[in-house]
């Protein structure tokens, strides 16, 4: 039996937001601007780093699968797919919580927060593609090729508070938060990441196993039975 | 090269030849706009200060009937396989049907521009070379990924459904910047902010150009 070394991963990963959120709810000091709704910090900004990260992998894996027609790399596009869009979905919650005390509104046309919203249609569509076509050799190609484009939105997300006057803060890091603030968010990136690579990989490991069965040759027919010819009396 | 031309000749002969498709499109893109300024009510400033929206609005809606024929034509008779065995590179069959698709949506958006201005009372307050430029950076911008999309789902169940529902969350980043820059030179850009827009419309088209060239064979011989 193979051994799981992503439950262990993805176990310590638990841990680790366990103690960052712990840490970051109840000791590290309350934002200076928003008080205690700044704690969301710890939560959000790792969603997003791993988030993205997430569909990096998915995009490397999606140019794996086309240069090499292997299968290993395209169950690897649909397990970091399938994990990037529900860190989406977690970030744009999380954000909506966040923006309604602060902004006023749960919801607001800000660069940022469209081009994250349309990120999940964008990958959203690639699961869909694939389950739209029967062929595996089809399917590889052509849902690597859509994640490849689709690839294309998430620089646009990094640079939306560059390139466009938006409600949003510029990026955060390590660097634009006060020391104290420093170790939990570290601590939950880290935790994030470890979380989501046991489930990248428990997912790559089931999606590997089902291309197996499908691409499998077909079993050989039974072999047929004598004929029997019942004597006429 | 000369296979780029070819198939953009042979694409645009078909469109010559089935006028009736381009005109029932051009109807389509009036009666979208139609729509929009019936929907927004007698409200002429609202009309004209939405009047860049509008028109990009018919332009995307007009668009997905025009790519969704534009490769659905090559699978249905096999035309597609032939035009492999000839052999014509698939970048010159990609770049021949991109361009014959974008010219047709600068023929739409020719004729929707006049419409915009009746219908929605708009004004031109900069150069007129500035719309000119930013209707074919924004075609541009939603023939490449468009043509690419269509040759993915053409022979897929459902494909009328998947490529809006494919198409839209990419280009929106051509639309924002397309409708901001139609705006500043319909409603004036005392900041100077359109060479901003067109440059951020000509790079997107950078990379779906080159992007969509380099993976359309492998999507065709799928």
């Amino acid at each position: 039996m193979k051994a799981k070394w992503e439950l262990g991963v993805g176990l310590f990963g638990l841990l680790l937001l366990i103690w960052s959120h712990y840490t970051g709810l109840f000791v590290a000091p309350p934002e200076a601007m928003m008080g205690d709704v700044g704690r969301i910090l710890y939560a959000h900004v790792p969603t997003a780093w791993v988030g993205l990260l997430t569909y990096l992998v998915a995009f490397i894996a999606a140019v794996g699968a086309i240069w090499t027609g292997r299968w290993a790399w395209d169950a690897m596009v649909e397990a970091s797919v399938e994990v990037g869009l529900l860190l989406n979905v977690l970030l744009l919650v999380q954000g909506s919580l966040w923006a309604k005390p602060t902004w006023g509104v749960y919801w607001t046309w800000d660069p940022r927060l469209t081009t994250c919203a349309i990120m999940v249609v964008a990958f959203g569509v690639v699961l869909t593609l694939r389950r739209q076509i029967d062929d595996p050799m089809r399917r590889l190609t052509l849902s690597s090729v859509a994640t490849i484009i689709a690839f294309v939105n998430v620089p646009i997300v990094y640079l939306s508070v560059k390139w466009w006057r938006t409600l949003h803060q510029p990026y955060s890091s390590p660097d634009t938060v006060d020391g104290s603030m420093v170790t939990p968010l570290r601590v939950a990136a880290f935790g994030m990441l470890f979380l989501a690579t046991g489930f990248v990989v428990r997912r790559w490991r089931q999606v590997n196993t089902r291309l197996a069965i499908e691409v499998q040759a077909p079993d050989l027919p039974e072999e047929p039975k004598p004929l029997h010819v019942e004597e006429s009396k | 090269m000369s296979a780029t031309l070819r198939v953009l000749q042979k694409d645009l002969l078909i469109e010559w030849r089935s006028r009736s498709r381009t005109v029932a499109l051009l109807s389509f893109a009036y009666t979208i706009l139609l729509i929009f300024a019936f929907a927004v009510g007698p409200d002429s400033a609202a009309l004209k200060l939405h009047a860049g929206a509008y028109l990009w609005l018919g332009l995307l809606l007009s668009s997905t009937l025009l790519l969704d024929r534009t490769m659905r034509i090559e699978f249905e008779a096999g035309a597609m396989e032939k035009l492999m065995l000839v052999p014509v590179p698939a970048t010159g069959i990609f770049y021949g049907k991109a361009v014959a698709n974008l010219i047709q949506l600068c023929i739409v958006g020719a004729f929707s521009v006049p419409l915009v201005f009746i219908v929605c009372d708009a004004t031109m307050v900069e150069p007129f070379g500035w719309l000119a430029a930013t209707v074919f950076l924004g075609a541009a911008g939603l023939a490449a990924p468009g043509t690419m999309y269509s040759a993915m789902i053409a022979r897929l169940s459902g494909k009328q459904l998947l490529l809006p529902l494919m198409l839209f969350p990419l280009v929106v980043p051509v639309i924002v910047a397309a409708v901001k820059a139609t705006s500043l030179t319909m409603l004036g850009d005392p900041m100077n902010q359109i060479g901003s827009w067109l440059t951020l419309l000509a790079c997107f088209n950078l990379v779906y150009w080159s992007l969509c060239g380099v993976l359309f064979g492998r999507v065709v011989e799928a």
